[in-house]
C-alpha cells in the first residue's frame, strides 16, 4: 500500500440554523479514490471550490470522512487513538505564512514542532539544524520571522513540518501570496526535500507552471478526481482544463496555438527548451 | 482626477533607532484614465506607496496632489478623497460583513449620506459591474465561493463610485479562470468608465497582459516606469529585483539566440504566435 490512500472517501460540510436545524448539506468531496506512492512528487489542480484542500485537511486527520476513508502509512484516520502519530507522518504548509509562524526567532520556531513531541534537548537542535540546512535557511536561524520575506517565511514553515520528520508533506497553495523569486525559492526547497530527502511531496496549486516536474497530477473538480496523469498527458488536454476553470504553463499554451495555425509542433510541451527545440527542426 | 506626487518619502519609525525608509523621493505622474501595473517584490514599498494615494499614510516629505491640491493639508476634505480613490486590499472578503450581499455592498455608499434610493441604485451597478449574479444578491457573503466573495467586496469600493480604483493583488488564491474573469471585468470597467486603474500584482502575466503602464519598485523607490514592451526589455534588471518576465518573453528571447528571425518585444502568447507564424511563412 502506498503512503496515502483514499477508498471511497466522501465529506459533507453541514450547515445548521441558530437551534441546530440542517439548513443545507455541501458534498465537498465525493467518493475520492487514490493512491500515492512513498517518495513521489504529486500535484492537486482545481478550481476554487473543487474540493482540493479538503481532501487535503483529510491526509492529516484535520478533517473526518463522512464516508470512506484515507489511510497515511497505513493508519486509517477514523480511528481517534491514531490522530498524532498521522499528523506526524503527514506535515501541512498552508497558504499564508503569518499565520502559521509562532516563534519570536527561527530556530524557535522550528523547534516548536520536536519539542511538543518531547524529542530530546540536544536532537531538537539537530533537528532544527537540519531541517534549516534543508530549506535554505539556515543563516537566518536567529533573526526574527517577522523581518523575513514572504518566501522566507514559508521556508521557515516549511523547516518546522521537517523538524518533525514526516514521511509526507501536504502544502497548500504556499506560494499564493509570494512574489516571483519567493516562489521559486519555495518551489526549490519542496523539490529538494523530495530529491534529496526522499519525503513525499503533494502539492496543491493554482500556478500551472510549478506543477510541470511533478510525478503526477490529479485534477478535481466538484469533489471528484477527474483527471490524473504525469504533467504530459494532463496539459495536452487543454481545452479539458479550461473547462475545469485551469490553464496550462504559457508555454504549453503556445505551442498548443501553434499547432492549431498549422505548425506540426508536438503536443504536450512543458519546457521553453523542448519548445525551441521543435521549432528548430521544423525549421530545418 | 490626476494624482501627482512630489518628492515623497515615507520613513516607518523616524527619530528612533528603528527608522526604516520604505519610500525614497518618489515623484509620480498618474494621469486620469491610465490603467497601471505596480510591480516589485514583498517589501519593495508598494503597498506603502497605495496607502499614500488616498490618505491613509502621509509622507514623512513631499507632497502629494490630487487634482492639483494638496491632499495632506488641513483644510482639504479627506473624506471626498477616499471616496474618489478606492483601495481594495489583499483578500478583501476578509472584510465582509453584512447579512446579504446587497447589505454589505450597501454599507459604503450609506455612510456617504446618500438617500437610501441612490445607495440601492449605486450597490446594484458596483454589483452587476464586478459580475456578481443577481441570484446571489440576497445571499449570505459567508455562503459564497472564494471567487465571488472577493467579487462582492470589489464592488463594495465600486458602490463608493471612485475615480481612481486601487487593487492589491485582487487575484491572489484565485483559480485561472477566476484570475481571468475578474481582471476582465476590471478592463471593461476602465475602458467603459474611464477610471483610473492601478493594479498591484506578483503576477507578470497578467500585468503584461491589462495594463498599459508598469511601475516597477525596489527598495523604496520607482526604479522602471514604461510601457510593458518597454520594462520587459529590461528582464535582467527585473530578475536583479527579484521579478521576472512572462514566459513567453523567454521563450522569444531564446528563439531569437537560436537564429530566428524575430522580435523579441512580445510580452503575451498572442504577439508570440503571430511572430512565430510570421517566421514560418518566409
Amino acid at each position: 500500500m502506498g503512503i496515502i490512500k483514499a477508498v471511497q472517501l466522501a465529506f459533507e460540510y453541514i450547515r445548521r440554523d441558530e437551534d441546530g436545524n440542517v439548513e443545507g448539506i455541501t458534498r465537498a468531496i465525493d467518493g475520492v479514490d487514490l493512491e500515492i506512492k512513498e517518495g513521489q512528487f504529486i500535484a492537486v489542480l482545481g478550481h476554487n471550490g473543487s474540493g482540493k484542500s479538503t481532501l487535503a485537511k483529510h491526509l492529516n486527520a484535520l478533517l473526518h470522512p463522512t464516508e470512506g476513508t484515507v489511510y497515511v502509512d497505513g493508519k486509517d484516520v477514523r480511528e481517534a487513538d491514531k490522530v498524532w502519530e498521522i499528523r506526524q507522518t503527514a506535515g501541512m504548509v498552508f497558504q499564508n505564512p503569518d499565520n502559521q509562524i509562532i516563534g519570536q526567532v527561527v530556530e524557535e520556531d522550528v523547534g516548536f514542532g520536536p519539542e511538543n513531541l518531547g524529542v530530546e534537548t540536544k536532537e531538537i537542535w539537530e533537528r532544527v539544524e537540519e531541517s534549516l540546512k534543508a530549506v535554505g535557511m539556515y543563516e537566518y536561524r536567529k533573526h526574527s520571522p517577522n523581518k523575513l520575506s514572504g518566501g522566507q517565511k514559508q521556508r521557515v514553515s516549511i523547516a518546522g513540518v521537517i523538524a518533525m520528520h514526516p514521511k509526507c508533506i501536504i502544502l497548500d497553495e504556499p506560494t499564493a501570496m509570494l512574489d516571483p523569486n519567493g516562489r521559486k525559492e519555495v518551489l526549490r526547497a519542496a523539490r529538494a526535500l523530495n530529491q534529496v530527502e526522499g519525503i513525499t511531496v503533494i502539492l496543491i496549486t493554482h500556478y500551472m507552471e510549478e506543477v510541470i516536474h511533478a510525478d503526477k497530477v490529479f485534477v478535481m473538480d466538484q469533489g471528484k478526481v477527474v483527471l490524473q496523469g504525469t504533467p504530459r498527458e494532463i496539459f495536452t488536454r487543454v481545452e479539458e482544463l479550461r473547462k475545469l476553470r485551469l490553464d496550462v504553463p504559457q508555454v504549453t499554451e503556445l505551442a498548443y496555438e501553434l499547432k492549431k495555425a498549422g505548425l506540426d509542433v508536438p503536443e504536450g510541451i512543458l519546457t521553453k527548451e523542448e519548445l525551441v527545440e521543435a521549432l528548430k527542426s521544423l525549421k530545418k | 482626477m490626476s494624482l501627482l506626487l512630489e518628492g515623497v518619502s515615507h520613513i516607518y519609525g523616524e527619530d528612533t533607532n528603528l527608522a526604516v525608509a520604505a519610500l525614497c523621493n518618489i515623484n509620480l505622474e498618474i494621469p486620469e484614465g491610465q490603467f497601471i501595473g505596480l510591480i516589485g517584490h514583498t517589501g519593495s514599498g508598494k503597498s506603502t506607496l497605495i496607502q499614500h494615494l488616498n490618505g491613509l499614510l502621509q509622507p514623512s516629505h513631499g507632497k502629494i496632489y490630487f487634482n492639483g491640491k494638496d491632499i495632506n493639508e488641513k483644510s482639504f476634505d479627506r473624506k471626498e478623497l477616499r471616496s474618489k480613490v478606492g483601495l481594495v486590499f489583499q483578500y478583501p472578503e476578509h472584510q465582509l460583513f453584512e447579512v446579504t450581499v446587497f447589505q454589505d455592498v450597501c454599507f459604503g455608499p450609506k455612510n456617504l449620506g446618500l438617500e437610501q434610493k441612490e445607495v440601492e441604485i449605486r450597490a446594484y451597478k458596483a454589483l452587476k459591474q464586478a459580475g456578481v449574479k443577481e441570484e446571489q444578491f440576497y445571499q449570505s457573503p459567508f455562503e459564497l465561493s472564494g471567487g465571488q466573495k472577493r467579487r462582492v467586496a470589489i464592488a463594495g469600493v465600486l458602490a463608493m463610485e471612485p475615480r481612481v480604483l486601487i487593487l492589491d493583488e485582487p487575484t491572489a488564491g484565485l483559480d485561472p479562470a477566476g484570475r481571468d474573469e475578474i481582471l476582465g471585468q476590471i478592463k471593461k470597467l476602465q475602458k467603459e468608465t474611464g477610471i483610473t486603474v492601478i493594479l498591484v500584482s506578483h503576477s507578470m502575466e497578467d500585468v503584461a497582459e491589462y495594463v498599459d503602464r508598469i511601475i516597477v519598485m525596489n527598495k523604496g523607490k520607482i526604479i522602471l516606469d514604461n510601457t510593458p514592451k518597454e520594462v520587459f526589455k529590461e528582464y535582467k534588471c527585473l530578475e536583479e529585483v527579484g521579478l521576472a518576465a512572462p514566459q513567453v518573453t523567454y521563450i522569444m528571447e531564446s528563439l531569437k539566440e537560436e537564429g530566428f528571425m524575430l522580435s523579441a518585444e512580445v510580452t503575451t502568447i498572442e504577439e508570440a504566435k503571430q511572430e512565430i507564424l510570421s517566421c514560418f511563412k518566409k
